[in-house]
């Protein structure tokens, strides 16, 4: 679905961001990319949908060559691409509905836009994704009145009423208590799994991300050093990544490996999966 | 380097070099030495007799003033609706106007840092450097007296205040939120209504709305140089030495004016 070839990023005081970064990321795969801050995890994201120009290299969306799009192209690219951010990004002073509906903005006219007089399939759609992360009775309310995982649930909202191919996701759980961590990693892991949707998801959390994702990159300096499912990631991994320091209590006991995230915290509400799929037809 | 070694083995610390002590010293002294020559330059012209019989003057202005001519107030009706006119239009006026050059004036929203926002910030400059009532003597001598001279003096001493601590607002919004909305392939035009408009409709409020009430202000002033409203009676009464009208003219600027801020301080709250 998403293919990175020989992605470099160099910024202007000639620092280089990325390095020959090549990946692959199959439709379905929820991708894990871990490494030291600073080591390029969100200019990595950001390349992918342009929000920051690679310098060279190529970013291939299916058959589409990103990279090489004028700019009516990328926004029409950018549709097929969900972003979810680390501090949100909600627009704070916008309603939940408006918020979730801006992800419809590549679909719509400016002035339906302005007038927030959203075609009623769009509306829709808003209503049925709010109804999947369980937001169903906070619609009027305006953003800054969320807690920091209704919030989080917004802005995944607002990625998947994009209907896109891919979900870019930046530091999810960064501001949130380790328990609404977990349920909003789950959600997102969740909804990739309903909609066959690849995800590449920048965390720095390598425990939750070892619970969640199907497969780990880890990222040094900008370029990759590791490459493999959770269960490999072992002390030397993290050492390559990280640098030296004591892993031992970092990393999952292989003993629980097999012990699904699913049995380890039953505490997440589940909304009911058909009325997303629903949405998904629509 | 405040940090200097002891004789024992300690370190002595000091909020200044010596240097640097001797340097706040002379600042200090040279404030009161150009306090001094200030007080001198204000007063080697001053004509003593006249301030010591000061008190006894402003007694008799006083009384002259009072009580105020209270039967002059349904003249001042019309020229108080003049004055919240040319206020609240020239205000609007320089809304439209102001809007589009902040914009263009902010680093994050410019077109082009170069060309377009040198030029926006020479327009800000250009209209904040002018009094309002400067602007309304060229305006007076341009257009002829009247109302319109007035609104027009307001909105261009406006387009400056409004576009400064509006561009200054568009400069300080969260860029991710901007981010968030370009990235779901939105175009420039749904980022801005979407993105920065919802970020700055605050301070846009409380602006627009501040400086309305210091239009209310300046436009009571405007008629001294015949731009129409109060300022053309108080001007008229003061020529005449009529001094219960100047205490009724007064009292009315001051209702206005405490009713505007009232109003002014509603509206900051409630979009705070």
């Amino acid at each position: 679905m998403l293919t990175l070839s020989r992605l470099t990023k160099r910024y202007a005081k000639g620092d280089a961001a990325l390095t020959d970064v090549s990946l692959e990321v199959p439709a379905g795969q929820v991708v894990g990319l871990i490494g030291p801050s600073g080591a390029g995890k969100s200019t990595l994201i950001r390349c992918v949908n342009r929000l920051v120009e690679p310098t060279s290299g190529a970013v291939r969306l299916g058959a589409l060559d990103v990279t090489a799009l004028s700019r009516s192209g990328l926004r029409k690219a950018r549709r097929r691409m969900g972003m979810i951010f680390q501090e949100y990004a909600l627009v704070e002073r916008l309603s939940v509905m408006e918020n979730v509906l801006s992800g419809r903005l590549g679909y719509v006219g400016f002035w339906r836009a302005f007038l927030r007089r959203f075609p009623q399939a769009d509306v829709d759609r808003a209503f049925a994704v709010l109804e999947r992360v369980g937001l169903l009775d906070h619609v009027d309310k305006r953003a800054d009145e969320l807690s920091g995982g209704q919030r989080q649930r917004v802005g995944i909202a607002r990625a998947l009423v994009q209907e896109p191919d891919l979900l870019l996701v930046d530091e999810p759980t960064a501001s949130l208590d380790p328990k609404t961590s977990r349920q909003i990693m789950r959600l997102i892991v969740e909804v990739c799994a309903e909609r066959q949707l690849a995800a590449i998801v920048n965390i720095h959390d390598v425990a939750l991300a070892q619970m969640f994702v199907e497969r780990i990159v880890g990222l040094k300096a900008g370029r990759i050093v590791f490459d493999g499912p959770p269960d490999t990631l072992d002390a030397a991994a993290l050492t390559a990544i990280y640098g030296e320091e004591d892993w031992s209590r970092t990393i999952r006991d292989a003993d629980d490996a097999d012990e699904g995230p699913d049995e380890a915290d039953e505490e997440a509400p589940r909304a009911p999966r058909p009325a997303a799929l629903g949405a998904r037809a629509l | 380097m405040p940090v200097a070694p002891l004789s024992d083995g300690r370190r002595a610390w000091a909020r200044r070099t010596p240097a640097g002590t001797l340097a706040a010293w002379l600042g200090w002294l040279a404030l009161v030495a150009l306090t001094v020559f200030c007080w001198r330059v204000m007063t080697q012209d001053t004509i003593w007799s006249f301030v010591r019989d000061a008190p006894a003057q402003a007694a008799d202005i006083g009384a002259r003033m009072f009580p105020p001519r209270w039967s002059y107030f349904p003249v001042l009706l019309k020229p108080l609706w003049d004055t919240l006119n040319i206020a609240t239009l020239g205000t609007l006026a320089a809304i439209v106007l102001s809007v589009p050059v902040a914009f263009l004036a902010a680093r994050n929203t410019t077109p082009s840092a170069a060309l377009v926002r040198p030029a926006a910030l020479f327009v800000i400059v250009a209209s904040r450097s002018i009094n309002a009532i400067i602007w309304a003597l060229l305006l007076v001598a341009i257009l002829g007296p009247g109302v319109l001279a007035g609104i027009c003096a307001i909105a261009l001493r406006s387009i400056g205040f409004i576009g400064k601590l509006l561009y200054e607002a568009i400069e300080e919004i969260d860029a991710t939120q901007v981010e968030a909305v370009r990235a779901t392939g939105a175009s420039g035009p749904q980022v801005l209504t979407y993105a920065i408009v919802p970020q700055i409709m605050p301070a846009f409020a409380g602006i627009s709305v501040f400086r309305w009430d210091i239009n209310i202000r300046e436009s009571t002033v405007l008629g001294l140089v015949g731009a129409g409203g109060l300022g053309l009676n108080l001007e008229s009464s003061l020529n005449t030495l009529a001094w219960p009208q100047v205490t009724l003219i007064l009292i009315v600027i001051l209702a206005t004016v405490v009713a505007s801020e009232w109003i002014s301080a509603k509206v900051r709250a409630r979009f705070g």
